[in-house]
C-alpha cells in the first residue's frame, strides 16, 4: 500500500538548511495498521505530509495506493483518506453540509452523497447533529466528524495524524474503537502518534523516527523484547545489601530497582533467596518494558517527557 | 490523469463558502455601511454636480476596502485543518481559489448595486446599460484583487501580518487613484505618480462609463490586472498545495 524509498525533505530556513526527514524507506502492506512514533520535531508530520501529497519531497520516491506520488499526486489523492491533526470542518459550516460537500469533492453525485452522509452520521454517532453548526460540537464530536470526512469515499488506505490529541479519555477510547473497526473492515491504516499507549494498543507494527531517520521497526512486543529484561522494584530497609546482589541495581532510599530477564517467572525464587539471607521486604513490583523504555534505549530520550512538553 | 472538472469543482467550492453567507445575509448589508457613510457624509461636499464623478470612484473604493480583505476569510480555514483537508481531496487547486473569489465578487456586485440605488436617491443618474457595464468593470477588478488577496493570505498565514500588508498597500493605492478628489488638482509629480497606478485608470474608466470620456486605458488596465492577479493567485494556490 505504501512503498517509499529515500523520501527526504529539506527546509531552507534563515539559519541554513534543515533536514527534517533524511531519506526514509517505508513499506506498509495491505491491511496493516502501522504506528509511526516519534517525539515532536522528529519528522513524523513532515513524512506524513509528503505521503499525503501536502508537501513535495526534496528527494526520494514513493508509490501510494498504487499511484506514483511525484507523477500522479491526483491519483494518490483519489485513493487515500486523510485525517489531519487539526479539525477539518469549517467552523461556520453545518455538519451535514460539510459531509455532503466532502462527498461531492470526491465526485459523488448529489444523490449518492446524501445517502453516504446518512450512513456516516449513523456510523459515527453523529445522528441528530446534522443540522448543527460545526462550532457547536464537542471535541469528540468534531473528531468523529473529521474521521467521517476522511473515510467517506471508502479509501483502502487511511492516514491519521495524531488522531487523539486533545481528546478526553472517553472520546479517545471511542476513537480507538473506530480505528480498530476500520482495520477489521480491511482498511490499511498509517497513524502518527506520540502517545505510547495509543501506539501499543492500536498498531500491528511500529516505525520509530528520530532526527529525521527511522531508528527502529517492529511489532510493539518485538520492540519491547529489545530492552533487556523486566524492571523489578523492591522496597526494603536493607536496600544496599539487595543492591549488591544484582548488576546495575539502582538504590533510591528504601527502594532498589534492577532489570532481570523474565521477571515474573524469576521473582518467586528470587524472593526465597532474599528471605534465606534475612532480607526483609515490604513491597515488590515487576514492570514489563514499555515503549518508553524502548524509546529511551533507542534514542537516549524519553518520549514521555516529550509528550508532556508538547 | 484526466483534468478534473474545474467548472464543477469551482461551483462546489463556491457553494460551500456561499452557504454561511446565505444563512446570515444581514452581514452583506453591514458590508455596505462604510460606502454608505461616504455617500451620505462625503458626497454632498462635492455639490450637486459631483455625484456623476464621485459614485463611480466610490464603487472602485468598495473593491479596495471590501474584496481586498477577502483573504481574511481564508485564514481560519488555514489555521484549523480545513484547507489541509480540502487539499488532500482530488478537488481542483484552481477551484479552491476561483470558487472563493466567486463568492466575494457576487457579494461585491450585490453591494455595489445597493450603493448605486442608494446614490440615485441623492441624485446620481444612470441607465440600466451603464449600471450593467459599471458593475461588470467592478466585478473584473474584484476578481483581480480578490485573487491577490487570497494568495497573500495563504502566504503570510498570520492575521496581524496580513492586516499590515493590506493597510500598507491599500491606502496608497486608494490615495493615488483619485477616488476622493481629482488627481489633476495636485502638483505634477503627484499626478504622474497616479498615472502609474493602474487603479487610477480603472477609476477613470468607471467614470467614463457613467459619463462621457474614454474607458479604453481603464479596460486595458483591468484586463492586465485580472490576468496578473489570477495568474499569481492560481500559482500560489498550486505551489502551497505541492
Amino acid at each position: 500500500m505504501i512503498k517509499a524509498r529515500g523520501l527526504a525533505r529539506r527546509f531552507t530556513t534563515r539559519t541554513g538548511p534543515v533536514d527534517a526527514v533524511r531519506g526514509v524507506d517505508i513499506d506498509v502492506a495491505e491491511g496493516e495498521l502501522v504506528g509511526f512514533l516519534g517525539p515532536n520535531g522528529a519528522g513524523k508530520s513532515t513524512t506524513l505530509r509528503m505521503l499525503t501529497t501536502l508537501l513535495r519531497p526534496t528527494a526520494g520516491e514513493a508509490v501510494i495506493a498504487g499511484h506514483d506520488l511525484l507523477t500522479d499526486p491526483a491519483g494518490v489523492r483519489r485513493n487515500i483518506g486523510y485525517v489531519g491533526q487539526k479539525n477539518g470542518a469549517g467552523q461556520d459550516q453545518g455538519v451535514a453540509d460539510e459531509l455532503e460537500f466532502q462527498a461531492r469533492f470526491y465526485g459523488l453525485s448529489r444523490h449518492d452523497a446524501r445517502r453516504k452522509v446518512a450512513d456516516l452520521l449513523e456510523r459515527f454517532d453523529l445522528r441528530g447533529l446534522e443540522k448543527r453548526g460545526v462550532v457547536t460540537l464537542s471535541g469528540g464530536q468534531q473528531r468523529r466528524l473529521d474521521i467521517a470526512m476522511g473515510v467517506l469515499h471508502d479509501p483502502r488506505l487511511l492516514f491519521l495524524d495524531e488522531p487523539s490529541t486533545a481528546l478526553d479519555p472517553q472520546s479517545r477510547r471511542n476513537l480507538w474503537d473506530h480505528v480498530k473497526q476500520l482495520k477489521a473492515d480491511g482498511v490499511t491504516v498509517f497513524l502518527t502518534t506520540h502517545y505510547l499507549d495509543e501506539a501499543d494498543f492500536l498498531s500491528d507494527r511500529l516505525l520509530v523516527i528520530d532526527h529525521g531517520s527511522i531508528v527502529a521497526e517492529g511489532s510493539p512486543d518485538e520492540l519491547k523484547h529489545r530492552v533487556s529484561g523486566d524492571l523489578v522494584v523492591l522496597g526494603t530497609p536493607q536496600a544496599s545489601i539487595v543492591a549488591s546482589k544484582f548488576q546495575n541495581a539502582v538504590v533510591e532510599g528504601e527502594q532498589v530497582s534492577f532489570r532481570i530477564p523474565n521477571g515474573d517467572r524469576a521473582l518467586p525464587g528470587l524472593l526465597r533467596d532474599l528471605d534465606d539471607i534475612g532480607v526483609e521486604l515490604h513491597s515488590v513490583q515487576v514492570h514489563r518494558p514499555t515503549l518508553d523504555d524502548v524509546f529511551l534505549t533507542m534514542t537516549g530520550r524519553s518520549l514521555r517527557e516529550e509528550a508532556r512538553a508538547a | 490523469m484526466l483534468p478534473r472538472n474545474v467548472v464543477g469543482d469551482t461551483w462546489l467550492v463556491f457553494s460551500r463558502v456561499m452557504l454561511p453567507v446565505l444563512r446570515n445575509p444581514v452581514a452583506v448589508v453591514f458590508g455596505i455601511a462604510q460606502p454608505l457613510l461616504y455617500l451620505g457624509l462625503f458626497g454632498p461636499l462635492l455639490g450637486d454636480s459631483g455625484w456623476q464623478w464621485f459614485v463611480p470612484g466610490l464603487l472602485v473604493q468598495m473593491v479596495l476596502f471590501g474584496t481586498a480583505y477577502a483573504g481574511f476569510s481564508l485564514l481560519p480555514e488555514v489555521r484549523t485543518g480545513v484547507m489541509e483537508r480540502l487539499r488532500v481531496t482530488p478537488v481542483s487547486r484552481v477551484a479552491l481559489l476561483v470558487g472563493r473569489v466567486g463568492k466575494d465578487v457576487v457579494l461585491l456586485v450585490v453591494q455595489s448595486l445597493l450603493i448605486v440605488l442608494a446614490a440615485m436617491l441623492f441624485g446620481f443618474r444612470a441607465t440600466a446599460g451603464q449600471v450593467l457595464l459599471g458593475l461588470g468593470l467592478v466585478a473584473l477588478l474584484g476578481i483581480a484583487i480578490g485573487s491577490v488577496s487570497y494568495a497573500i493570505a495563504l502566504k503570510v498565514k498570520l492575521e496581524y501580518v496580513f492586516a499590515s500588508v493590506l493597510s500598507a498597500s491599500i491606502v496608497p493605492l486608494m490615495l493615488l487613484s483619485g477616488v476622493l478628489l481629482p488627481m489633476s488638482n495636485g502638483p505634477r509629480w503627484l499626478y504622474w505618480l497616479s498615472r502609474i497606478n493602474p487603479l487610477a485608470h480603472v477609476v477613470d474608466a468607471e467614470r467614463s462609463i457613467f459619463d462621457a470620456g474614454s474607458a479604453l486605458l481603464g479596460l486595458i488596465s483591468v484586463a492586465v490586472l485580472v490576468l496578473v492577479g489570477v495568474f499569481y493567485g492560481v500559482r500560489t494556490f498550486n505551489e502551497e498545495s505541492a
